[in-house]
């Protein structure tokens, strides 16, 4: 059987970390880039005698990603200890959800080609993060550091039924999941930081059979490109296994971003047991109703639900619309300017246009801008009046970018309103044509295309700044057309 | 009896706040008193001569300047080695923490130093606490002063031996299967395993999470709840410390046991116990009874099955926490391991002695796959049903009477090849620990050969005060306090 007589099926666990300011058991700052065991106590690095005290906020969070994911909130769920040994895990074992987690079997919608699609999402458990190895120059030789800056960060894994069936699928499902988290404001979407990871359970089977093939899970998939590389890429490899005769073994196996191949790590056999018990040290750990309830009112307008709400309400095309709301500042303030502003879709033009491009090549946050919706809506309205060319206006708005001014003051400082005066343009027409008294000749004797050396040399004359519907009325009034 | 160190802690304090004898007299005396005595003994690790020392003299200037911290400012005690004290080594009687010096102290430890309490130094124990006799700690065993060739029981015991034998006035130690109860029983001193939740648990080196408890030791009951008041606090840094007001245990201490019904369970007088111990105790429950008391046969029809329910537990959570110990961040660390896997296990089989090998191998074993239902899951709910029992006789009784320790204290040596026989030692102690109630050992009489034998006192959650006021009853009939050890 070839390649495309078999179906993948993909599951994936998304580990975020949460946007607290200070760790799950401690009150440790959470901030990233820190010299290293600089964000260390003795809880965090597991000093005899320790206990861990859990942080509020982080369950607010769980619950509040549950409640988004449609899950139901557990009233009661359990602490447990994920037993083993490693330098970067500095009790010996890792605080975390098993087999009671805080939420379970929510569901998240995504679009694919054949339409939309709903992925079960089948638990969210929080734990606490491990420390980091470091095997580098800094070290003398053979030696390794522990940096145990992030021990205690406090996780959310969200678990998906294997419910994906291409590498497409998934990218989406992580994006569609990323865009949810940062909307809710438990985590900032950020990959390269490692705060936003994702394990893939990958298998393949037969198409048309029901049962699922063996499982390999894939580590270390930190973009979305690698997921999407690395699921096609064991996938093809399953089939080549199983085609050649062979089984395809239960293991975990890494993506090697040089290679481009996945290899195992570990395999079923020396796998871990984790020797998982309920954690003494923490009392079950309790939602109260008032939390639910309080969380699900606070509840922001979701990505999918402001997408559809921007197509109806401002007339934009589905390509646009997702756009400018996969995150919620820029959604925000696009709904800002747009109260300012009549057509919608100019609006839009210039979101995903100039400011997009300002704003990645400065690196601002939107939350950062300079210039206020008002002053946004005012230069679109100018272009509009055609006091100034759209070209004009991308300067303008560079400018505003920079230094927040308002337009006028911008456009009247760099004279760049355009010249609409009927009189003025007409005197310069009239200038030009006679200057050319030959080339207008010939277009009269049927030469049309002289006509755009006209526009030309008006604009020139002009300095560029002639109200281009103007310049093109007079002169073929002129030119007798 | 003209001694300063014959005092109870009570007393000494009433001399300190009348002025008779000053904070820096009663450190001097106590340490004048470990130099004599502890040679023999060997109850402490280490002395903290000089923070003791420094610490009764800021206890006097209080006194003077008429601001004492609490009614016990300046009373010096002793700390089990269990217990961080910031800037002096602690251990746990291990090899794996030889040289670690913690950076905080242990909530109890601040609560003392808070209420002035010159601290004497680290008291000997079982190795982190596994044990029933001493003699797993990693350095010696301790003696019991009222005969040097017996153990003083364990895990506590070089708390137990030390104020037995007029060392410290009172001491903590911690109880997770009787180590603060069975010592005392064998050293003619009074301990308190408080309610779990009462003491929090914060910088005391963990055994077993769900049953370690801290507590007081003392030679005086009214001492004992002198102590534990200052230690009863709520700590929000132990998410299991329970929410609850500290108790005054010492209003009512002397309103005896008159209209009270204490459970005698049947269980705990089968066989097993040394008859001098049965017949003792069978005399103090008629004694009981004269004070007022009525006693009311009880069963509690589980504890057959707590010796291995807490072996089971205790050991799980303790392959857990010992965990921490593997030569990364401190303590000690195997010279010539080369390699992760190595520098494990030859920091861990270095570092820890046998017993505490023994249990990290059975609670391994009971939480692996495959064994976890059959083990670790049934003793959960075996734990259940003991403390199910427990509830329906709290429903009849105010408080349960039993011995402590079927056997008054044994020659040192003599369990140490046969682990069985030493698990026994705690039958009667641990049902306790695994339903989380307080428990308190007082004295109550003595073997011909002159060997000390306590009285077992189990309450319901958080009713420390009544044992407190049972226990008191008791010992106002006999004053064994005033019984020196012969050391
Ligand atoms: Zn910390």
């Amino acid at each position: 059987m070839p390649l495309s007589d078999f179906q993948t099926v993909i599951g994936l666990e998304v580990h975020a970390q949460l946007l607290t300011q200070s760790k799950i058991f401690c009150g440790c700052s959470t901030a990233f880039g820190a010299e290293p065991n600089h964000h260390t106590c003795p809880v965090c690095l597991g000093m005899p005698g320790v206990l861990p005290v859990l942080n509020q906020r982080v369950v607010e969070y769980a619950v509040r990603t549950g409640l988004a994911l449609g899950c139901t909130v557990k009233p009661t769920s359990v602490w447990s200890r994920k037993n083993y040994f490693y330098p970067d895990l500095p009790k010996g074992y890792q605080i975390t959800q098993y087999d009671q987690p805080i939420c379970e079997w929510g569901e998240l919608v995504i679009d694919t080609p054949s339409g939309e699609k709903t992925v079960r999402v089948r638990r969210i458990h929080l734990e606490e993060d491990a420390g980091k190895s470091v095997h580098d120059a800094s070290a003398s030789a053979g030696q390794s550091l522990v940096d145990l800056n992030r021990a205690g960060v406090p996780l959310m894994e969200i678990v998906s039924e294997p419910d994906l069936r291409d590498a497409d699928e998934a990218v989406e499902y992580l994006k569609a999941l990323r865009d949810v988290l940062v909307y809710l404001g438990v985590n900032d979407g950020n990959l390269e930081e490692g705060s936003f990871r994702c394990d893939a359970n990958v298998s393949v089977m037969p198409k048309g059979s029901t049962t699922y093939g063996q499982r390999c899970e894939l580590k270390n998939l930190n973009s979305f490109r690698f997921l999407k590389q690395a699921i096609e890429y064991e996938a093809a490899r399953q089939v080549d296994v199983i085609e050649s005769g062979g089984k395809v073994d239960q293991e975990t196996r890494l993506w090697d971003v040089n290679k481009g191949i996945t290899r195992s790590m570990r395999s079923k056999e020396d796998a871990h047991d984790y020797r998982y018990f309920p954690e003494p040290d923490l009392p079950p750990l309790l939602v109260s109703d008032a939390l639910r309830d309080s969380q699900r009112q606070s509840l922001p307008e979701l990505p999918r639900a402001k997408r559809t709400r921007f197509m109806g309400e401002y007339g934009l095309p589905a390509y646009d619309a997702r756009i400018l709301t996969a995150e919620r500042p820029l959604a925000d303030f696009f709904e800002a300017c747009a109260k300012h502003v009549s057509d919608a879709k100019k609006l839009s033009n210039w979101f995903l246009g100039e400011l997009s491009r300002l704003l990645k090549e400065e690196g601002t946050p939107i939350s950062a801008l300079r210039f206020t919706p008002a002053q946004l809506g005012e230069l679109l309205a100018t272009v509009e009046k055609g006091t100034v060319s759209a070209n004009a206006a991308k300067d303008v708005l560079g400018e505003m970018f920079r230094t927040g001014r308002p337009p006028a003051d911008i456009i009247a400082e760099k004279g760049l309103a355009q010249v609409s005066d009927v009189g003025a343009v007409e005197a310069v027409v009239d200038d030009i044509l006679a200057k050319n008294a030959g080339e207008v000749e010939k277009y009269k004797a049927g030469k049309k295309s002289v006509y755009g050396f006209f526009v030309g040399q008006v604009m020139k004359a002009m300095k560029g700044k002639g109200n281009p519907g103007l310049v093109n009325e007079l002169l073929k009034k002129k030119l007798g057309d | 009896m003209s001694s300063l160190t014959d005092l109870s802690m009570l007393e000494l304090a009433a001399k300190l706040a009348s002025r008779e004898v000053s904070s820096v007299d009663a450190t001097r005396a106590s340490l004048q008193r470990i130099a004599q005595v502890d040679p023999k003994v060997r109850a402490f690790l280490r002395v903290d001569e000089a923070g003791a020392l420094k610490s009764a003299e800021a206890s006097d200037a209080r006194r003077k300047a008429g601001s004492p911290l609490s009614a016990l400012d300046g009373v010096p005690v002793g700390l089990k080695d269990i217990f961080l004290t910031q800037g002096v080594e602690t251990t746990c009687a291990s090899r794996v923490l030889e040289g670690f010096v913690p950076p905080y102290d242990a909530t109890v430890v601040r609560l003392l130093k808070e209420a002035g309490l010159p601290l004497l130094g680290k008291l000997n124990m079982d190795e982190f606490a596994m044990g029933s006799s001493n003699e797993s700690s990693a350095y010696f065993p301790t003696h019991n002063p009222w005969d040097l060739t017996r153990t003083p029981g364990g895990s506590s015991g070089g708390s137990a031996a030390a104020v037995a034998a007029r060392e410290v006035f009172g001491a903590l130690g911690t109880d997770t299967g009787g180590s603060i109860r069975q010592p005392a029983a064998l050293t003619n001193t009074v301990g308190l395993k408080p309610t779990y939740g009462r003491v929090s648990r914060y910088g005391v080196i963990a055994f077993a999470s769900s049953l370690d408890q801290p507590g007081p030791m003392a030679r005086t009951v009214g001492d004992t709840a002198a102590l534990f008041q200052l230690i009863a606090r709520h700590d929000p840094l132990d998410s299991t410390s329970a929410d609850v007001e500290t108790p005054d245990c010492l209003t009512g201490l002397e309103d005896g046991v008159r209209g009270l019904k204490l459970g005698v369970p049947r269980e705990y007088f089968a066989e097993g116990m040394d008859p001098e111990v049965a017949g003792t105790l069978r005399a103090s429950l008629e004694e009981l009874e004269k004070l007022g008391a009525t006693l009311v046969d009880v069963s509690l029809p589980h504890t057959k099955y707590a010796l291995a329910t807490y072996y089971l537990l205790a050991s799980s959570e303790a392959s857990s926490n010992l965990a921490r110990y593997d030569g990364i961040r401190y303590g000690q660390r195997a010279k010539d391991a080369r390699g992760l896997k190595e520098l494990y296990t030859q920091t861990r089989g270095q570092g820890f002695g046998a017993e505490v090998k023994r249990r990290i191998m059975l609670g391994t074993y009971a939480l692996s796959a495959g064994y976890y239902d059959a083990y670790y899951l049934r003793a959960q709910k075996v734990r259940t049903l003991i403390r199910e029992d427990f509830t329906k006789v709290f429903q009849q009784v105010d408080a349960i009477v039993s011995p402590t320790s079927p056997v008054p204290a044994f020659k040192l040596g003599a369990k140490v090849d046969d682990p069985l026989s030493m698990y026994l030692m705690d039958v009667y102690t641990l049902p306790c620990n695994l339903a989380g109630l307080p428990g308190l050992s007082v004295p109550c009489g003595f073997t011909q050969g002159g060997l000390p034998i306590g009285m077992q006192l189990l309450g319901r959650p958080f009713d420390e005060a009544r044992l407190l006021r049972i226990a008191r009853a008791f010992e106002r009939e006999h004053d064994f306090f005033r019984r020196a050890a012969p050391v």
